[in-house]
């Protein structure tokens, strides 16, 4: 009688053909399957999409490609930083929207963050006032949509802001009208830029006085008042400066000239709404992020602080607030983002960011799919970016566990 | 150290001092516990004395409610009228004047329904059927053509009816679609995953306007020639793969927070992919994440609003629309004044039911 | 005990600071090792007190109107071990706390140290560095390691020099067995390993009551052993202790007072070897029957 196990050669083989499953049944072969379907559907869509769009874009005769960058853009736009004419090419006048969206996008994510801070904060307040009105700013604000709030802002001013000539006079030197705000501006004077200079050397000499006094602390224990020197220097050596200039106070006035005023620092009423409106509406929900982030931290942690005798002000620097940013700051981030995002709405309000001066492209050149890549680019692109930046930021901060 | 036990006096009542409790208490504790607590205090009620009364004034006694154009403009207060004289065509916009007692009772329905939903005892699988029935009549009284209601194309739908039109079958849409991305994003097979990362990241990295934008006017050019899609269908179609991405993240995250050792029990038992997810994992899952889909939900009855950039009339635009009457120009604040207070409803409610359902299912 | 003692810190690899990376090496054990010798040197007298270190004068508590704490006296006296007792909510917890200041008290005097704890926020300082709290939950700082966790109090109160303060540290880690996870996080130990740094953090203060608020009732039941023992060890040598607890083996063993308390009074006080065999008060009595089971 053979035994099962005689170890012939072709009884192996016959065994392991046996044993193998029919390839509808191996997993492994089942996945690749799977996986070659659907990309082959993913595929096909698009095959038949892109026909149809050649299709089309030949009836209709839009040109394709990006070639009008070159050509001239024809329109004017609103407010630029850099100088632009209607003489302009399109690459330009993209450029133009492209930094007035980095205006908005910086000047809000600073402001949105303070005011942010500012209101969580105050939400935790003992004063029962002051987290009353913190509360229902956050409900209020969280609750109202971006774009009507954009409309309301823009309303009101249009509504409510005389002309040129019969403008808003609050204080001496800053005037309101309906177009624009406008405030003094210090003149040019060799002064300034020594004081420039100044602070940032003062802020230098601060850094190297925190490296110090923290080497000293390790080596002696005394504990040096870092804050209130750096804060001193900061402020202290540019003042000088400027007294020592003889203390020069000559300011830059916006002055009506004809229907307009000129000189000083100004904005448009557009570029007023559209930050009024963004700051207003995502510093509602950093305040929660914020609120959430310092309440995230269990009591437990402030008492056994305060039982080992460190003061208050060390328990929130070397406890609290550590832990407290690695909670808040990954989603402090996408509101960061969701205000970028947010900023497209200025097309809405008449303010030229980059979108609307896309949007203006497209309708003149007629090339849609460009357009909107374009804008989907540029977005992803800051999109990407942020989210990089905050993963490795997480991966350094994230607390060790087993 | 005495060794003996304390004797069994009862302890007579003492109350606490006067200065800890009652309202005195709590004004010391909470308003002038030190002194910037107190000056804080006194500022903010000082901003208070000056501006509520200014407000209150121009709001309410001074405001013209039912009146023209010509008296709003010499009355010092609001002008109310501008609301009260269009709000049909605020609500409901291009619906035929005579049928709009049809949206009115489509939100009332839906009202209702939410209502129900919002105590989970009532949760279970009828309610799902309920739902998917509602719905379905809800469409039916908006649209017509049967039972000697005319029919009134989609179209004409505007106002809140869009509105809700676009958030709530633009949620319900995308949900099923986000729980497939999300699984997708989940699994090991490298082709699937691949496609379904990208899709997500893509999604959620461009602004909802420029997906709008491509619905606008990209869609068009997808299509083979003749055939045309509505310019609402578009915006659907447009909102509900903007939804889809944001909701598969948050499936993700439940799906992450589901321990290994429920997919290692489905497995034993013998489940397939299939019968796993459905019957263990994603049940659990799905039941977490509900706080954080119904902000998404928030978010999307928001969002709808951008869809006056492409020009649909939703409750945004029938507003804007009002103030290009000459008539009614320069009272912008006080129309949309009225639009956020009915924004701001909505949301709060569904924000304030989010809050209950997380405590609830916290504890 | 170990105030005013000269270190001469023997040469090794500095600990990076808390933002660099961490290096252990072998040499720490050395140093703790290094440290015992040292610490045992020359010792000053202790400032000689005028009396007991605890004094609780009719204080009462409320929260709200919910009177928490109904005319307690108590007095504690330099190196006593008392062990405070009773069913959940009788404010055992509650009194423990008030004598950091962890809650405040509305009427009556609580005086530690001969300072009298009122608002004021010098005095509660003063009294907050010499009282040493250790918590059920340990609440150890997790974005800290186990050694920042114990040089933070010494370094920002204390005001000592890092490599001081670092010493000190591996000294008492050395003391509850525990000097080879000095560079690790709170996250990456076990319960008991945590409460027993908990313990040593606060050791590093150097105070002079050490208060314990049910250490081992959040531990699983074999860590609580390690946990008992080095607090065993903390009696032997001498240390004012005041634990809340339901652990009636420490208390037998150590104790020189057992406090009951319920609803917020001390019903019965006595030594622990006549309070557990003769309860005086029924409550008493209903709480041992339901413990001793």
């Amino acid at each position: 009688m053979q035994s099962m196990f005689s170890g012939s050669a072709e009884d192996t083989t016959a065994f392991d053909r046996r044993q193998a499953p029919p390839f509808w049944r191996d997993p492994a072969k089942r996945a690749i399957v799977f996986q070659v379907v659907a990309l082959g559907l993913v595929f096909m869509l698009s095959y038949w999409i892109f026909t149809n769009t050649q299709a089309n874009l030949r009836k209709q005769a839009i040109a394709t490609g990006f070639g009008f960058f070159s050509k001239e853009a024809g329109f004017e736009i609103g407010e630029s930083l850099i100088s632009y004419s209607a003489a302009d090419t399109y690459a330009r006048a993209l450029f133009v929207g492209f930094l007035n969206t980095m205006k908005v996008a910086c000047t809000g994510v600073i402001l949105t963050i303070i005011l942010g801070v500012f209101v969580g904060i105050s939400r935790l307040s003992k004063n029962w006032l002051l987290a009353r009105l913190a509360a229902g700013y956050t409900e209020l604000l969280q609750n109202i949509p971006v774009l009507l709030q954009l409309f309301f802002w823009y309303g009101l001013f249009h509504t409510s802001l005389p002309g040129p000539r019969q403008s808003f006079n609050p204080l001496p030197g800053v005037f309101f009208n309906n177009r624009g705000f406008y405030f003094p501006l210090p003149e040019n004077h060799p002064a300034y830029r020594e004081m420039a200079i100044a602070l940032l050397a003062a802020c230098c000499a601060a850094y190297v006085l925190r490296r110090w006094a923290r080497a000293r602390q390790d080596k002696t224990g005394k504990i040096f008042p870092v804050v209130p020197v750096s804060l001193g220097a900061v402020i202290g050596l540019p003042f000088i400066l400027w007294l020592a200039s003889g203390m020069p106070a000559g300011l830059n006035i916006p002055h009506l000239v004809g229907f307009n005023y000129e000189g000083g620092f100004s904005f448009s009423p557009e570029f007023g709404a559209l930050l009024l409106g963004l700051v207003l509406y995502t510093s509602a929900f950093v305040a929660e992020i914020v609120r959430a982030g310092i309440q995230a931290v269990s009591k437990g942690q402030t008492e056994a602080a305060m039982s080992i005798g460190l003061k208050p002000g060390l328990v929130l620097s070397l406890v609290i607030l550590p832990q407290a940013l690695r909670v808040i700051i990954p989603p402090l981030t996408s509101q960061m983002l969701n205000l970028t995002k947010n900023s497209s709405l200025a097309v809405a309000i008449g303010y030229p960011d980059f979108v609307a001066v896309a949007n203006t492209t497209i309708n003149q050149t007629g090339q849609a799919i460009e357009g909107v890549a374009m804008i989907m680019v540029v977005y992803l692109f800051i999109s990407l970016v942020t989210s990089a930046l905050m993963n490795w930021y997480n991966k350094r901060r994230a607390l060790v566990e087993r | 150290m005495e060794q003996t036990s304390i004797s069994l006096h009862t302890i007579e009542e003492v109350k606490p001092p006067v200065t800890s409790i009652g309202v005195i208490g709590w004004a010391r504790k909470n308003l002038f516990s030190n002194i910037l607590n107190s000056l804080l205090t006194i500022l903010i009620a000082y901003g208070l004395f000056r501006s509520v009364p200014t407000f209150i004034k121009w709001a309410f006694v001074n405001a013209v409610w039912w009146s023209d154009g010509q008296a709003c403009n010499q009355a010092s207060g609001a002008c109310w009228s501008i609301v009260t004289k269009n709000l049909r065509f605020i609500l409901f916009g291009f619906y035929p004047y005579e049928q709009q007692w049809r949206p009115v009772f489509a939100i009332v329905l839906l009202a209702a329904f939410v209502f129900f939903s919002s105590f989970r005892r009532n949760w279970n699988k009828y309610l799902l059927v309920a739902w998917i029935v509602g719905l379905t009549l809800i469409g039916l009284i908006m649209h017509g053509g049967f039972l000697g209601l005319p029919s009134v194309e989609t179209e004409q739908w505007s106002g809140i009816s869009l509105t809700l039109l676009l958030s709530i079958f633009g949620l319900s849409a995308a949900y099923p679609f986000g729980v497939i991305l999300a699984l997708g994003r989940r699994s090991r097979l490298p082709a699937i995953k691949t496609l379904c990362v990208v899709y997500i990241e893509l999604i959620r990295g461009v602004p909802l306007i420029s997906m709008l934008f491509m619905a606008s006017v990209m869609f068009p050019l997808f299509l083979p020639e003749g055939v045309t899609i509505n310019k609402i269908l578009r915006a659907q179609v447009a909102i509900i793969m903007f939804t889809a991405a944001y909701i598969a993240e948050v499936v993700r995250g439940g799906l992450q927070a589901i321990p290994r050792g429920q997919y290692e029990a489905a497995e034993t038992l013998g489940l397939n992919y299939y019968l796993k997810m459905r019957l263990i994992i994603l049940p659990q899952a799905l039941k977490t994440v509900i706080p954080p889909t119904v902000s998404i939900l928030i978010s999307a009855f928001k969002d709808t609003s951008l869809v006056v950039i492409i020009g649909l009339f939703d409750l945004l635009r029938t507003t804007h629309v009002t103030l290009s009457n000459p008539e009614w120009m320069g009272f912008s604040t006080e129309a949309y004044l009225f639009t956020a207070s009915i924004y701001f409803v909505g949301c709060f409610v569904m924000s304030n039911f989010s809050r209950r359902l997380e405590r609830e299912l916290k504890t | 005990m170990f105030r005013n003692v000269k270190l001469q810190p023997p040469p090794r690899e500095r600990i990076k600071d808390l933002r660099g990376r961490r290096l252990i090496n072998s040499t720490l054990r050395e140093a703790g090792e290094n440290n015992k010798m040292t610490y045992q040197a020359t010792k000053t007298p202790d400032k000689v007190s005028t009396g007991p270190i605890i004094r609780i004068v009719s204080m009462h508590k409320w929260f709200g109107e919910f009177h928490v704490l109904k005319d307690i006296n108590l007095s504690v006296d330099k190196g006593e071990r008392i062990v405070i007792c009773g069913p959940s909510g009788s404010g055992k917890s509650t009194l423990i706390r008030c004598i950091n200041r962890l809650e405040e008290h509305q009427r009556g005097k609580i005086i530690v140290d001969d300072i009298e704890l009122t608002n004021d926020i010098k005095n509660i300082e003063k009294i907050r560095v010499e009282v040493g709290m250790v918590f059920q939950h340990f609440n150890l700082f997790p974005h800290l390691t186990i050694l920042e966790n114990l040089t933070l109090g010494p370094i920002w109160v204390r005001k000592l020099p890092r490599s001081e303060a670092e010493d000190i540290a591996m000294y008492f880690l050395e003391k509850v067995h525990i000097a080879e996870q000095a560079a690790k996080f709170p996250g990456q130990l076990s319960g008991g390993q945590q409460q027993r740094v908990a313990i040593a953090r606060s050791l590093c203060m150097k105070p002079k009551v050490m208060l314990f608020d049910e250490p081992t009732s959040a531990l699983d039941p074999e860590m609580v052993k390690e946990v008992l023992d080095v607090m065993m060890q903390l009696a032997h040598e001498g240390m004012t202790m005041l634990v809340v607890s339901h652990e009636m083996g420490f208390a037998k063993s150590v104790a020189h007072r057992v406090l009951f308390m319920d609803s917020g009074q001390i019903l019965e006080e006595n030594t622990p070897g006549e309070f557990f065999s003769n309860p005086r008060h029924d409550r008493s009595k209903l709480f041992l029957s339901q413990i001793l089971h």
